[in-house]
């Protein structure tokens, strides 16, 4: 057989592995496992994302009830009723339904009332009692509470009346990942245009690795040392009265941050092609004029990149802010408090009544954070590519 | 290879006969308030019966109840009432409501500064400032300075028996700082001299606790182990221990039993609760 007709028949087999030779069982073995291996990992994003969704929906489908109160049907006037107006009202399945006898049917309806009967006098007759506060408009826009001289955007969901506003929680988390990447971010690349660049080989052996050391900094770590030294020492410098805010919460997030945007800041300047540098040096530049005028540009692309996948981190950074800051204050000041999403799911889980509104609602944030993460992560693995075929010449 | 195959088959499945057979394994789960306690009570009462293994996980009461609900644990702790929401799941779950057992008393008490001068405050007035309506210390009788208010997580049970009951239901003021646990809030009044915070009596070394009138005319209450125990302390709860009916038996009901005997409470005042009054107890 002819070496170009043997690549000829050198197809891609099956999973795209080319088959030049016969396969030993072990490595056939092997390379079956493999494959279950990383289609698992796949499988897993893909569940995760449907029981996010799925938890998620009934806030979309404006199937969740908060309103405080609510017609009931006596217990002993039970059999007046249809099967299916019980089913409704009892918010059953009919399956659930058909398995219940008379008993357990009863004692629900019991339940019902009580919790009417729980409903202290001042809430039974306030307006806000009849509304489903999980309602589109309640979720984004302000509203006039009872006890409230204005329409504000209130995050309250613990109480009788459940106060689901997400916006102070939305700003509360751009106000915070903003702060980290303004700090991070000039940080970083200028590191990395340091280490890549200007420094000498043996502070770069030292330099490089000691940055993206902190990376394996524990967050909870970060956290407490913003708690406890950071946010005394900051609130010195600048005198603000809040001790703990989103400026603590940004800078301390800016640590958890700097690493992921130097090293791939750093790997992206390091690929510029040696020839860019040499060429520019020969023509009389200094290594300064080299660095900011030839590599950096030829890698922002890289450096875009970076950015974008240190937001996605930022974004989704929970035990940092959780110990810094967590009030949830609609302002935009920097310097008041500030609660992010993450935060806000990971502090109120635990206590949310499995399957209720306030349950489904800190899912639907989760799902945000989900599409926030995964769009920003796209966007940046779309750059590095383009950036790749682009300095390969390929474009 | 067969026979290998075999014996660890066979294996497994005594393992799995071992471990359900093994009928003195109580599982509890639910609110942290109360976790350090029923790791106390477990501790002592396996102790006491080298038979029966408990098991202890904290997590939060919501979590306790869906894992009630689920039928994951036995006993499911809990520093607030069961939800309606949370009994009819019950309901729907296992077909009937859970028991609900009384298993101590926690007295909450408003620390300040040790610096601050104020003494006592009515059940209004500390509404009014958590509520963010009174926002100087002068409007109570106190130095001219900004109210500086710390609350707790609205996933704590505290947080929201402190809302339902002393500030009747109303939000907490916005700018009210969260912390994660009552020490952080004791902490935070420790180094913030205009500050105010809220937490069980036993948390408040290092701050001043106020004394709490229940109405203008009242007489001001210490929160003093005696005055939480005969009441006249007005801010106070009960913690709570839920099982699903079907399992309240044998073993599950001799410890219940046990925990709510003049012998459990006694380790209730070391973890700083306080224990059952007489009538409320087993025996």
């Amino acid at each position: 057989m002819q070496p170009s007709q043997k690549e000829a028949r050198r197809t891609p087999g099956w999973m795209g592995i080319h088959r030049g030779h016969k396969a030993r069982p072990l490595e056939w073995l092997a390379e079956k496992f493999i494959f279950l291996v990383s289609l698992s990992t796949i499988l897993m994003v893909f569940l995760i994302f449907v029981f996010v969704a799925r938890e998620a929906l009934p806030v979309f489908f404006g199937q969740t009830d908060t309103a405080l109160v609510s017609a009931v049907i006596p217990p002993n006037e039970m059999d007046k009723h249809s099967p299916a107006e019980l089913q409704k009202y009892l918010e059953l399945t009919p399956e659930q339904f058909k398995a219940m006898d008379h008993d357990t049917l009863k004692s629900l309806m019991d339940v019902k009332v009580e919790a009417q009967d729980d409903i202290p006098e001042e809430f039974r007759t306030s307006r806000d009692a009849r509304i489903n506060t999980t309602e589109w408009r309640y979720l984004l826009l302000p509203h006039q509470w009872d006890d409230y001289k204005k329409p504000e955007y209130i995050w309250q969901p613990v109480g009788q009346i459940k106060k689901f506003n997400i916006i102070p929680l939305l700003v509360g988390t751009l106000k915070i990942t903003l702060i980290g990447l303004l700090f991070a971010v000039p940080l970083a690349v200028g590191a990395a245009i340091y280490v890549s660049q200007l420094a000498r080989p043996q502070v770069r052996e030292i330099a490089k690795p000691t940055i993206e050391l902190l990376s394996g900094i524990p967050s909870v770590v970060v956290g407490f040392f913003a708690l406890l030294v950071l946010a005394t020492v900051l609130q010195k410098i600048f005198g603000y009265e809040t001790r703990l805010n989103a400026f603590v919460a940004g800078i301390a997030l800016g640590f958890a941050v700097i690493p992921i945007i130097f090293s791939i800041a750093e790997d992206a300047l390091t690929s510029v092609p040696r020839a860019y540098t040499q060429a520019a040096l020969a023509l009389g530049a200094s290594r300064w004029q080299t660095a900011w005028q030839i590599v950096l540009p030829a890698a922002l692309p890289g450096v875009f990149a970076a950015t974008v996948l240190g937001f996605g981190r930022a974004i989704g950074e929970t035990m940092i802010v959780l110990m810094v800051c967590s009030a949830s204050v609609m302002s935009w000041s920097i310097f008041d408090s500030a609660r992010s999403i993450t935060t806000t799911i990971a502090a109120e889980m635990a206590e949310a009544v499995n399957g209720g509104p306030h349950y489904r609602i800190l899912f639907m944030l989760g799902a945000l954070l989900f599409a926030a993460t995964f769009i920003s992560n796209m966007i940046g693995d779309f750059v590095i590519h383009r950036f790749k075929n682009k300095l390969e010449g390929k474009r | 290879m067969k026979q290998i195959i075999k014996s660890l088959g066979l294996a497994v499945v005594a393992a799995g006969i071992s471990a359900s057979a093994f009928a003195g394994n109580i599982t509890v789960k639910g609110s942290d308030t109360l976790v350090i306690l029923a790791q106390k009570w477990a501790e002592v009462y396996m102790g006491q019966h080298s038979d029966v293994k408990i098991q202890v996980t904290g997590g939060g009461s919501g979590i306790g109840f869906a894992a009630l609900q689920s039928q994951t644990t036995d006993l499911c702790d809990a520093s607030r009432k069961a939800k309606p929401a949370e009994i009819a799941n019950c309901i729907k779950a296992f077909g009937k409501r859970p028991t609900e057992y009384k298993v101590a008393l926690d007295g909450l008490s408003v620390y300040v500064n040790p610096e601050n001068t104020l003494k006592e405050l009515t059940e209004d007035q500390v509404g009014a400032i958590f509520t963010g309506k009174i926002t100087n210390w002068k409007d109570v009788g106190g130095p001219d300075a900004p109210i500086t208010v710390y609350s707790r997580e609205n996933s704590s049970g505290t947080y929201e028996f402190f809302k339902e009951h002393v500030l009747k239901g109303q939000d907490f003021a916005a700018s009210a700082q969260t912390m994660p646990g009552t020490a952080a809030i004791v902490q935070a009044v420790i180094k913030d001299k205009n500050g105010i915070g809220y937490g069980g009596a036993a948390y408040g070394g290092g701050s001043k606790l106020l004394a709490i009138k229940k109405d203008n005319a009242a007489p001001a209450v210490e929160p003093t182990e005696d005055n939480v125990e005969n009441g006249s302390y007005p801010i106070w709860r009960y913690l709570y221990v839920y099982v699903n009916p079907a399992l309240d038996k044998d073993e599950v009901a001799a410890y219940l039993n046990w925990i709510r005997s003049d012998d459990g409470q006694k380790y209730v005042k070391d973890i700083g609760y306080y224990p059952l009054p007489k009538n409320l107890r087993s025996n």
